[in-house]
């Protein structure tokens, strides 16, 4: 039976740890807000770039000639993956997540006889899968969007993914990342970011204004050769800003559940450091009651 | 003038504004076009340059952005920047000291790529120079 130190010391660390885990909680709450508010501000340029993107391609489509970013390389023989996770980690399944769907992908597409290019973000995605797949990252980048996720560090991802699309390193390229449903909840998204599947948008808008015909200047074609590497920047934008709200929904869930076990646990412990204050008083009074008699 | 035309400008952060005005000159990449209610459909990309927003005959807000696109119908504006500053806001000794130091990586510039994308930037802070130069004079 440990003795009542024990028992105190016990207690006293499983609530030093509970103070932990509630202030993480109380700090992914306002990061999360923060993070949800952001992704909430980027929205009105992405739903502008995609309605443009939809009446350009319209155009282009007919003519049958659009740059290689949508209509592809026509192969799709080497894939690249850009798997978004976090920094660190106590954040739940966040990460497992992400890195068991990657792992998934990554077999099938080689069980297809693809071959297969990583790019990470974030050091839980790199550490995990290194081992398994070192030798197919390319690329990995740390401490993105560490302070406040800025647009800028989208687009040194977005313009390392062009640059090597333009030198013919990949065919086809999807983000993996973990979409934002609700604090409890975050959903492992892959998307297709190259060829730029433009066909979805295009059924969305089309009812409304987008029918409307547009001067282009300078043509179309041109605009849009512009425009695709702005979309994909967005997209990464996009993805990063969804990843960085999961993050923090998870790791307030996660917080908020340690929180409570070590809350029942402190209870537990206490039960048995009260019970066995008792035995021991008890003990301690039979034996002068029966040092009392024995006289 | 009873038409307004809704004018928008955004950066991919956030919705920078979003108000009825009289007239807007937008620097589009082959000249800059004005826009009024009821202008014809256009797509355009945007060159280094100040938008002025016009109300009756005055200009009332003028806003640099580095380059991005242009939507109009005729009864909206959007201009997509990649960045927008006010022109009252922008220092100029700090854009003089960024030409320099541009400069100065040009010439240190090894591969042509680099040095295309330092000349983009480069040409960017000349216009935000010139932009903040039109105000001061």
């Amino acid at each position: 039976m440990p003795s009542l130190k024990d028992l105190k010391n016990r207690i006293a660390s499983v609530q030093s740890t509970r103070k932990i885990t509630s202030a993480m909680k109380m700090v992914a709450a306002s990061k999360l807000r923060r993070a949800q508010e952001q992704a909430e501000a980027g929205r009105p340029y992405a739903e502008r770039m995609g309605r443009m993107l939809a009446s350009l391609a319209a155009n282009v489509q007919d003519s049958g000639n659009g740059p290689k970013l949508m209509t592809g390389t026509g192969a799709d023989q080497v894939h690249l993956l850009i798997i978004i996770s976090s920094d660190r980690g106590l954040c739940g399944a966040f990460n497992g997540s992400i890195v068991r769907e990657s792992r998934r992908q990554i077999l099938r597409l080689q069980s297809e006889g693809k071959t297969v290019k990583l790019l990470t973000v974030g050091r839980k995605a790199r550490d995990q899968l290194r081992r398994e797949f070192g030798a197919l990252i390319v690329e990995t980048y740390e401490d993105v969007g560490r302070r406040r996720l800025s647009f800028a560090d989208a687009d040194v991802v977005a313009q390392k993914v062009l640059s090597l699309f333009d030198a013919g390193e990949f065919d086809v390229c999807s983000v993996i990342y973990n979409k934002f449903k609700s604090a409890i909840s975050q959903i492992v998204t892959v998307q297709q970011l190259v060829p730029f599947a433009v066909e979805a948008q295009v059924e969305e808008t089309a009812s409304a204004e987008a029918k409307a015909i547009y001067e282009f200047e300078p043509d179309e074609e041109q605009i849009l050769a512009e425009l695709l590497p702005r979309n994909l920047s967005i997209q990464v934008y996009r993805a990063l800003l969804e990843s960085a709200a999961s993050e923090q929904g998870a790791r307030m869930t996660a917080m908020d559940n340690a929180t409570r076990n070590a809350g029942d646990m402190i209870n537990k412990l206490t039960i048995t450091y009260n019970r066995t204050r008792q035995a021991y008083i008890t003990k301690e009074l039979i034996e002068i009651i029966s040092g009392a008699e024995a006289v | 003038m009873a038409d307004k035309v809704e004018f928008e400008l955004v950066s991919p952060e956030k919705l920078l504004t979003s108000q009825p005005v009289d007239m807007v000159v937008v620097p589009g990449s082959e000249g800059d076009f004005g826009v009024l209610a009821g202008h014809s459909p256009l797509i355009s990309t945007v060159r280094p340059g100040v938008i002025d927003v016009y109300e009756g005959d005055r200009v009332v807000d003028r806003v640099f952005v580095a380059g991005g696109f242009a939507e109009v119908t005729e009864t909206r504006c959007t201009v997509l920047a990649e960045e927008a500053i006010p022109v009252a806001d922008i220092d100029r000794g700090k854009v003089e000291q960024d030409i320099r130091d541009l400069g100065e990586d040009l010439e240190d510039a090894k591969s042509d790529d680099e040095k295309a994308r330092v000349e983009a930037k480069l040409a960017v802070a000349r216009a935000k120079l010139d932009a903040a130069g039109a105000t001061a004079h």
